[in-house]
């Protein structure tokens, strides 16, 4: 029973990986989902080197030393082997040190900060209770819980919380990472091939949560992109700061939305809103100053890391 | 202020149907077992032999029972959730709002983590520790029994919540901002607080009570590294808690400021760092999944060195192994959250760590693999729970290693994904350790065996039930499912999602034949009857008492010349040696000082968390002086004396013992 | 671990009256605790090391430590650290009298250094300086304040302990008490110490 279920999940996934499985993070779109995509693999496929006969090796022996076979060598003493011992070490060493260079290698070339090849379009985005705000500081335009881009250019995301933390996540593009209140974290991200790809939070953040999703739309080409945006900006609507506070309170299932235009810096605003507290700054003044230093500041958390 | 603080009839959810039934079910029980309990007269021995009492036999025996109650709790809230995930699709909302779901999953969470999963480990512990190494009793009884009530009063606080008030909304890991007070406003997280910090409490007081037990009692002749290997490995589960759980006391009591008295630890304004608190959560919470863990491989351990009739193999392996563990546990809090923007350098290094753990893992692994191989299996339910852990656990040690590539947890984290590999070592490991160790030791804490029948029932409903329900959350993961969702709209995710909810079924089904095993056994006493003390020819102390084993454990403190001392001792015939006179014994005298710092504390809780600020200190005060009381007493112990002893002794004797063989 | 086993065989071999030396047991988990203790003590030091730059615009360590105030309350607990030491010695010599002296002096040091630290507290909040200031004042008064919790408790405690041995002299049982408070006083000192480089010295500067 058990070996036939295990036959079954094995089928079952390895159908999954064959049908590519849509929309998934196995259905990549972009050149850092693609990477994340093979980087699964060839660590799966590495491990099941050890955990194939692990298993095959439990169900045999617990097969082969089973109480009624008892023309089987039976050494109730015996307890140790040097050679045994050896080889039980070394292998999953071996395999943990594979393994070990590849994650040391993947996780500096998929550095969610490190910028990909080309010149980037940037994009603002902030969490808020439970919707996600977009902010075009190019094109000075901003939506809700829609976000266009064009294919094959890179974008950079600097991304904030107004409030609780979410994790800002596109599983078809790549890596997510967390939104965090009175701090920028960064993304870059890339789509390969034009379409609609599923947005959300990935990270739970109250009521409304299930809600706090949105299309990404990768446009064909840049002409059909700075069509996009030349429609947002024929809108009316201005988010300054006020609109901003209003967009703010809590709503869950929001509409998609446009601003034609947008406060400036209203992004270091919402960021500085909580600055205020952490360097020791005393007025307004040494505010200013430290705006400019955010990036260095705040956006990483390592050090806090380090300290344990 | 109000007399009752923040506590009005509004705080009762009368409009919640689920709730009203589930109390109703409950009072009706309640009733049903006061009745009884009164009927036949057995108020005085519930008081006298088991609430108060510091027999660390006992005391595991309700440990156990509190754990199985809990994980009934914590059973219902998942049932709860895998239903509404399948009604929930398409863009249906299902039966179960938001305000109430995700009460639901933070209670799942927290209760199958620190009121299923540490009571059934804490329990396992304290029947069997202090027997195997020989020892009469743990070095602190009445600590020990306060530990109990301690951890029951968290049980107890989460329940209430659900009469008054609610529970936490934000998770089992109350991430901040969100388990702040502009965020939760509410009760929820102030149920979570106390109830956790009350049984961390008591968790702690255990670690330090064993510790010392193991360190001060050992049996003459046995060195540390002749000690048995689930002693071993509860041990390394002991210095973890006491390195780990201070961490969470002092995380809960910031967050505790912060909601109490406006202090900004991890406040969003007031230059308040809530990453503080995710670092400080899981610098406790990773060591916490390995303190479930190591004991449950101690389990398979001993199950499989006596149910293949051989040596461990590879015994001091198997103990670096478990410290290897235990070290490394500490050094990679990180992993889970490499999402939040840590340097490259920071994540690899926590990454790879991470990886290292799987190590002494497999080596592990390996061990009970040349343990079966040249023995003679016999295939009960405790090995069944063991082979099926050897199989799942593996699958979930390797998602697991996955998981610790940052590259490939930047898609991966907070998926279903995540949620399928730690119950796939969650279950697969701990819970599979603790229900082999439950059916291997029954017979010595209650005297007669469980059924085997049901047991096997049991097992392959819970695993085939485990792969139906856990396999597809894999493949929603990779299908980018994200946790904690309250409903769904994406067609492709709801044939997984169905599967699932019929996989809990199945599981549900096993908890059920585990609870007609119990009642199927029970009535069959008789012919299940232990009388030889040592049902599976085993290796190790706590086979060489009766079952149930008297007060004090043994009459004659053995003398240990080998890692498996009762098979020892069997070989050179001296199991049983009769004695003209025994010297008198010393034994701690029961207390009901435990129970009452519980009941006092609890009222503190309660009373804190609805503001009521009188009561708290009438709890506060009260609990002291119960304490202070009790260290103040020198009233505390007892001697058997020698007559009675022998006449035990005798009537044990020839109820059977005689039967048992080398 | 040698010890521990000869330890333990030696015991056995009394076994007809003890079945072990509980009063070791008692210091030896009496020590496990202190070093749990000494945990919660590195947590919210790790706290304050993080969160002591931010002040929300308020004051920072410079503006509100007055070193010659806390200089004076760190010597009255280090003095009350060698008056219990006096005390143990009295207590180890069965010299009644001269034990609870001891302990009433320590008692006084202790509740001079208490006194001191809720003059300071009361002083900082009157002056708008309450821990809902900043992360700062936040961090800064659950350490200072938990360890002055501790000592509270040490007080309570040791007013037990004079009672005790005023009532019931100097049996084992009472010295290992005592052994227990004077390991916990101890350590409170030592913790204090780091409060008084780390927050106080380092704050100043």
């Amino acid at each position: 029973m058990l070996i036939r279920n295990l036959c079954n999940i094995a089928l079952a996934s390895i159908v999954l990986i064959l049908s590519g499985c849509e929309g998934g993070v196995l259905d990549p779109k972009g050149q850092v989902g693609i990477d994340e995509k093979n980087l699964i693999i060839i660590a799966t496929v590495l491990m099941l080197l050890v955990v194939i006969p692990v298993i095959v090796m439990t169900l045999y022996f617990s097969w082969k030393y089973k109480d009624t076979r008892t023309h089987e060598v039976y050494a109730p003493k015996w307890a140790h082997s040097n050679k045994i011992e050896a080889v039980v070490w070394a292998v999953p060493i071996i395999i943990v040190i594979i393994l070990g260079v590849i994650t040391w290698e993947s996780t500096h070339r998929l550095d969610p900060y490190k910028p990909l090849d080309g010149k980037h379009i940037t994009i603002e985005v902030v969490s808020l209770n439970w919707k996600w705000l977009f902010i075009y500081p190019e094109q000075g335009i901003a939506t809700v819980n829609e976000l266009v881009f064009p294919a094959n250019v890179p974008v950079e995301y600097k991304i904030t919380s107004e409030s609780t933390m979410n994790s800002f996540f596109i599983p078809q593009l790549g890596s997510q990472i967390y939104s965090m209140a009175g701090m920028e974290t960064k993304l870059h991200l890339i789509a390969n091939e034009p379409g609609t790809f599923k947005g959300f939070s990935a990270n739970y953040s109250g009521a409304g949560f299930s809600g706090m999703k949105f299309n990404a739309i990768a446009t064909p080409t840049q002409a059909d992109f700075d069509k996009w945006v030349s429609d947002v900006k024929a809108q009316k609507s201005t988010l300054t700061k006020a609109e901003y506070y209003e967009l703010a309170k809590a709503s869950e299932n929001n509409p998609v939305s446009y601003y034609g235009d947008v406060e400036e810096d209203l992004f270091h605003t919402i960021i500085m809103k909580y600055m205020a507290g952490m360097s020791g700054m005393k007025d307004m003044a040494s505010m200013k100053k430290m705006e400019h230093k955010i990036d260095k500041n705040t956006v990483q958390p390592s050090h806090i890391q380090g300290e344990e | 202020m109000p007399f009752l603080g923040n506590l009005t009839l509004d705080a009762i959810p009368f409009h919640e149907p689920i709730i009203m039934v589930t109390m109703a079910v409950i009072v009706f029980v309640g009733l049903v077992l006061f009745a009884l309990i009164t009927k036949y007269k057995k108020w005085g021995i519930l008081w006298r032999e088991w609430i108060t009492s510091v027999d660390h036999k006992r005391l595991g025996v309700m440990y156990i029972l509190l754990a199985l109650i809990m994980l009934f709790r914590g059973f219902s809230d998942a049932i709860m959730m895998r239903s509404q995930l399948a009604l929930a699709t398409s863009g249906a909302a299902g039966y179960l709002p938001p305000e109430h779901y995700d009460q639901i999953f933070t209670a799942h969470g927290v209760i199958m983590i620190i009121f299923m999963a540490m009571p059934f480990m804490v329990g396992l512990m304290n029947i069997v520790l202090p027997l195997q190494i020989g020892a009469r009793d743990v070095a602190f009884p009445f600590l020990n029994n306060l530990s109990f009530w301690l951890t029951a009063s968290g049980a107890i606080l989460i329940n209430l919540s659900l009469v008054f008030g609610e529970f936490a909304k934000t998770g089992w890991v109350a991430y901040p901002p969100l388990s702040e007070l502009s965020f939760s406003p509410g009760v929820g997280v102030d149920y979570y607080i106390w109830a956790l910090q009350i049984s961390g409490l008591g968790t702690l007081l255990t670690a330090v009570n064993f510790l010392v037990t193991v360190f001060k009692m050992r049996a003459p002749g046995m060195t540390l590294m002749k000690m048995p290997i689930f002693t071993w490995t509860c041990t390394w589960a002991n210095i973890l808690i006491a390195a780990s759980f201070p961490i969470l006391t002092a995380v809960l009591a910031m967050l505790t400021l912060d909601r109490y008295m406006d202090f900004h630890f991890f406040t969003n304004d007031g230059g308040g760092n809530a990453m503080m608190y995710i670092n400080l959560f899981w610098a406790w919470g990773h060591p916490e999944v390995y303190i479930l863990v190591l004991p449950a491989f101690g389990v398979f351990s001993e199950v499989i060195s006596t149910f293949t009739s051989k040596r461990l193999f590879g015994y001091k392996s198997m103990i670096y192994a478990s410290g290897a563990i235990s070290i490394l546990g500490f050094i990679v809090w990180l992993h889970h959250f490499f999402t939040m923007g840590s340097s490259a350098n920071v994540n690899a290094f926590f990454g790879v760590m991470t990886m290292v753990i799987a190590v002494p893992t497999g080596v592990k692994l390996f061990n009970w693999l040349f343990t079966i191989y040249r023995g003679r299996l016999r295939t009960t339910v405790p090995v069944l729970w063991t082979l099926g852990f050897m199989v799942t656990f593996t699958v979930g040690g390797m998602t697991g290693v996955l998981l610790a590539i940052p590259g490939a947890d930047y898609v991966l984290h907070n998926s279903l994904f995540l949620i399928a590999h730690f119950h796939n070592t969650i279950i697969g490991g701990a819970v599979f350790g603790y229900l082999a160790g439950f059916a291997f030791w029954f017979p010595k804490a209650m005297g007669f065996k469980l059924n085997e029948y049901w047991g096997k029932v049991s097992f392959w409903c819970w695993i085939v039930g485990f792969f139906v329900a856990f396999m597809p959350l894999y493949v929603l993961g990779f299908l980018g499912m994200t946790r904690r969702l309250n409903h769904t709209n994406n067609p492709d995710w709801n044939i997984w999602l169905y599967i699932a909810a019929v996989g809990a079924v199945i599981i549900m089904f096993g908890i059920i034949a585990q609870v007609i095993q119990l009642y199927v056994s029970f009535r069959d006493r008789e012919a299940l009857d232990d009388k030889t003390g040592d049902p599976w020819n085993g290796h190790t102390l706590e086979w060489a008492t009766s079952s149930p084993p008297q007060a004090y454990n043994f009459a004659v403190i053995p003398h240990v010349d080998d890692i498996d001392a009762w098979t020892d001792m069997k070989e050179k015939g001296q199991y049983y040696q009769s004695k003209a006179s025994y010297s008198p014994i010393h034994m701690p005298k029961n207390t009901s000082a435990g129970v009452f710092m519980g009941a006092t504390l609890s009222v503190f809780c309660f009373a804190m968390i609805w503001h009521i600020w009188w009561l708290a200190i009438v709890g506060l005060v009260g609990a002291i002086g119960v304490f202070i009381k009790r260290c103040y007493s020198n009233d505390v112990d007892y001697y058997v004396q020698p007559e009675e002893i022998a006449k035990t002794e005798e009537a044990y004797n020839l109820s059977g013992r005689e039967g048992v063989k080398a | 671990m040698s010890t521990l086993s000869v330890n333990v065989e030696a015991i056995s071999t009394h076994q007809a009256h003890e079945h072990h030396d509980t009063s070791g047991d008692t210091v030896f988990g009496f020590w496990l605790y202190l070093m749990t203790d000494c945990l919660l003590f590195a947590s919210f030091f790790a706290t304050y090391a993080v969160l002591f730059m931010n002040t929300a615009g308020g004051v920072s360590g410079k503006d509100i430590f007055e070193l010659d105030f806390v200089a004076i309350e760190t010597a009255a607990l280090l003095v009350s650290s060698i008056t219990f030491g006096f005390a143990m010695i009295a207590a180890h010599s069965h010299k009644k009298a001269l034990t609870l002296v001891f302990l009433a002096i320590t008692f006084c040091l202790g509740a001079v250094f208490i006194g001191m630290e809720i003059y300071e507290f009361q002083h900082l909040i009157a002056h708008g300086n309450g821990p809902q200031q900043s992360a700062f004042l936040s961090s800064f008064f659950a350490l200072v304040g938990l360890h002055g919790l501790h000592v509270t408790a040490g007080l309570i405690w040791m007013t037990i302990m004079m009672i005790e041995v005023a009532r019931r002299g100097l049996g084992k049982a009472t010295v290992t008490r005592l052994s227990c408070l004077s390991l916990f006083w101890h350590f409170l000192d030592i913790v204090w110490i780091c409060v008084f480089t780390v927050v106080y010295l380092m704050g100043a500067m």
